[in-house]
């Protein structure tokens, strides 16, 4: 039974961090506003967040298998405070952090329109965050750390997010590129 | 800055006596204002048909009645920002009869049972306000007045930017989601009134609405101030009855130095109106032109300047004056002044005009405020009267070139 | 008689399109990727059949540019 949560647990790591790389691609996605493998744009919209939902579900499966499994030795509390873990603490804080920032960012974007625009964009950003300590934390925790093929997917995962990362910042990513940016002009007085 | 004169026939009121913007001269000319309730006030607002001098015009008692049915502890604002370049009526009237404006301001908020009051005006009028607001004391300030110094920018004196900026946010124009006299300044109702409405209410409630209609026209009664400029002899602010003769009013500023070509009247968001004398000053008047009295600026163009020039100019000004929150006019305004630029400067090119009306109706009702709105309505009141410029131009002519005042 | 309106926030709006796609009957972008309404009214009429995507586009505009309004 044991062995069954362990293995468990480290499958939906793999998952989780797999379908958190895809929600970041597919975010970048959506922020340019164009249309993606035949899909409107709002679709691609609620692609992102359908698809960062169901992360959300996976990983809650791995905290929660690897919580009642005695080999990974979680308490209550490493679930949400970061590097006082007794196994691995900083390579596992480093998942408690991850998990902790995809919390906010999930509960944020749920409620973003009763925080309003300003709010739910700042602690957006924080995905960017996120994302890179995920990957860390998988790369180092798991007793798979040696392993070829978890090396392999981790790799596919950054590749595809630093990809769309480079796209974003790109000057072929703005939809309407001769658009003048909205920047209010804050008013000075003048003596 | 200003010469303050009169046309023939009318007395001057706002601009009457010395102005020196002493206390003890004006309450020796005026003696101390009455005190209103609010339904003497509406009444008296009523019956004088008294409209908002900020340009807009509208019915001030409808603004009061808007106010007072919002039930809750309402604030009042005087706008003096006049941000538009083109006038200086409201520094005119702050610097000369700055306790006309804050008798105004307190008969408006004891009135409607405000208690606190604002006046929103530029860096050099603030100083002449502070002044007047020290000498004149609790006795006749039972209201507290607090000083908010506008930016010299144009959409500053728009009212949700008013209402930001005394607020203590930035000057800028803000999405509507309620009316101002709703929910302005804390959440309470807000009225906002231009200073030289104020200062207007300030003589009413001393003389009577009768006395105030004595002046003007019957649908538009009273007197207005007017801050002519351009191709005349003594640019400056002048005090006249709706439905003054342009003629007069341009004679009153000294007369016209050379021949005139068009008047720009209301402001860079007004109209232009061909330049003739007897045409008459109000909303009646101006109508058939598109334009209307505004904030009663009135801007002389010469003839061997050419319009559509000016126009551009005036343009690539608006342009610039963007709040720089909404995207049709952040985009659209640069766009529009560019394509008129290449009219003035004869640049033709076939579909040129007609790029010039589809730019204007992409822009207008698009946006936070009505900068977009008012812009279009100056350049179509343009493409209307400088038709023949037009013609002239996109056959590479220019009716003004080689004409020399 | 109020009709339900879709108001659009421009300080907030981005341009984003999604309303365009979701609304192809009241709304089209302009040259800038702003949303115009195909009737010229400030704030188009809403009518019944197109309610539902009208909520739709006011929850998943990424700008939270949208209201509905009654006027």
């Amino acid at each position: 039974m044991s062995d069954a949560l362990w293995y468990f647990g480290r499958g939906t790591g793999v998952v989780s961090l797999v379908l958190l790389s895809i929600v970041v691609a597919l975010g970048i996605g959506a922020r340019s506003g164009r249309t993606a493998f035949g899909l409107p744009r709002f679709a691609v919209n609620l692609l992102h967040r359908n698809a960062a939902l169901l992360a959300v579900i996976m990983l809650a499966g791995h905290v929660v298998s690897l919580y009642f499994d005695p080999y990974a030795q979680l308490r209550y509390f490493d679930l949400v405070v970061p590097f006082v873990g007794q196994y691995r603490p900083v390579w596992l804080g480093l998942g408690t952090l991850a998990f902790d920032l995809m919390l906010a960012l999930v509960a944020t974007s749920l409620l973003r329109h009763r925080l309003g625009a300003r709010t739910w964009r700042l602690v957006h950003w924080l995905a960017y965050l996120c994302w890179p300590i995920a990957l860390l934390h998988g790369l180092q925790t798991g007793s798979d750390g040696a392993s070829w093929w978890l090396r392999t997917v981790i790799a596919l995962c950054a590749a595809l997010v630093l990809a769309a990362a480079a796209w974003r910042v790109s000057p072929a990513f703005a939809r309407f590129p001769a658009r003048v940016p909205r920047r209010a002009r804050i008013l000075q007085e003048t003596r | 800055m200003t010469t303050v004169e009169a046309p023939v026939g009318v007395g001057r009121r706002l601009l009457a006596g010395p102005t020196t913007g002493r206390l003890d001269t004006h309450l020796g000319l005026h003696g101390r204002p009455p005190t209103l309730d609010a339904h003497q006030l509406v009444e008296a607002l009523r019956a004088a048909g008294l409209t908002g001098r900020g340009g807009a015009g509208f019915p001030t008692y409808r603004k009061v009645e808007a106010v007072l049915r919002a039930g809750r502890t309402p604030v009042v604002v005087a706008n003096g920002a006049e941000g538009e370049p083109a006038s200086s009526k409201d520094r005119a009237l702050l610097a000369y009869q700055p306790h006309l404006v804050l008798d105004g301001l307190q008969l408006a908020a004891r009135a409607i049972g405000a208690r606190t009051a604002h006046i929103y005006v530029g860096a050099q009028a603030a100083e002449d306000i502070e002044a007047a607001l020290s000498a004149r004391g609790v006795g006749l300030d039972p209201v507290p007045v607090t000083v908010t110094v506008a930016p010299e920018a144009f959409v500053a004196g728009e009212a949700s930017a008013v209402v930001a900026a005394v607020s203590g946010r930035p000057a800028l124009p803000t999405d509507k989601r309620m009316r101002i006299a709703e929910s302005g300044v804390g959440g309470a109702p807000t009225l906002v009134q231009n200073v030289e409405t104020l200062a207007h209410l300030a003589l009413i409630a001393r003389h009577g609405p009768g006395w105030f209609r004595s002046a003007g026209t019957a649908d538009e009664p009273g007197t207005f101030l007017a801050t002519v400029s351009g191709a005349v002899h003594a640019p400056g602010v002048v005090e006249a009855g709706y439905g003054v003769r342009l003629g007069d009013l341009i004679d009153a500023a000294g007369g016209p130095t050379t021949q005139l070509r068009a008047v720009l009247i209301g402001g860079y968001h007004g109209g232009w109106v061909p330049a003739r004398p007897g045409l008459e000053v109000s909303r009646e008047g101006l109508a058939p032109f598109g334009a209307s009295p505004g904030a009663g600026i009135v801007f002389a163009l010469p003839v061997g300047s050419c319009g559509l020039a000016e126009t551009a100019r005036i343009a690539g000004y608006l342009a610039g004056q963007s709040a720089g929150q909404c995207g049709p006019c952040v985009n659209g305004l640069p766009r529009l002044a560019t394509t008129l630029g290449d009219l003035a400067q004869r640049r033709a090119r076939p579909g040129l005009t007609a790029e010039v009306e589809r730019l204007a109706a992409l822009v207008s009702g698009r946006g936070a405020c009505r900068h977009p709105d008012g812009t279009v309505r100056m350049i179509r009141s343009a493409m209307q009267t400088f038709e023949a410029d037009v013609t002239a131009h996109l056959a590479g002519q220019c009716l003004e070139a080689g004409v020399r005042a | 008689m109020t009709v339900n309106r879709l108001h659009v926030d421009w300080t907030a709006c981005d341009g984003r399109g999604l309303c365009a796609e979701l609304l192809p009957e009241l709304l089209v972008e302009d040259d800038w990727g702003y949303p115009v309404s195909r009737t010229g009214e400030t704030e188009p009429a809403v009518p019944r059949q197109l309610q539902s995507a009208a909520r739709q586009a006011v929850d998943r505009c990424p700008a939270l540019a949208l209201r509905l309004v009654q006027r």
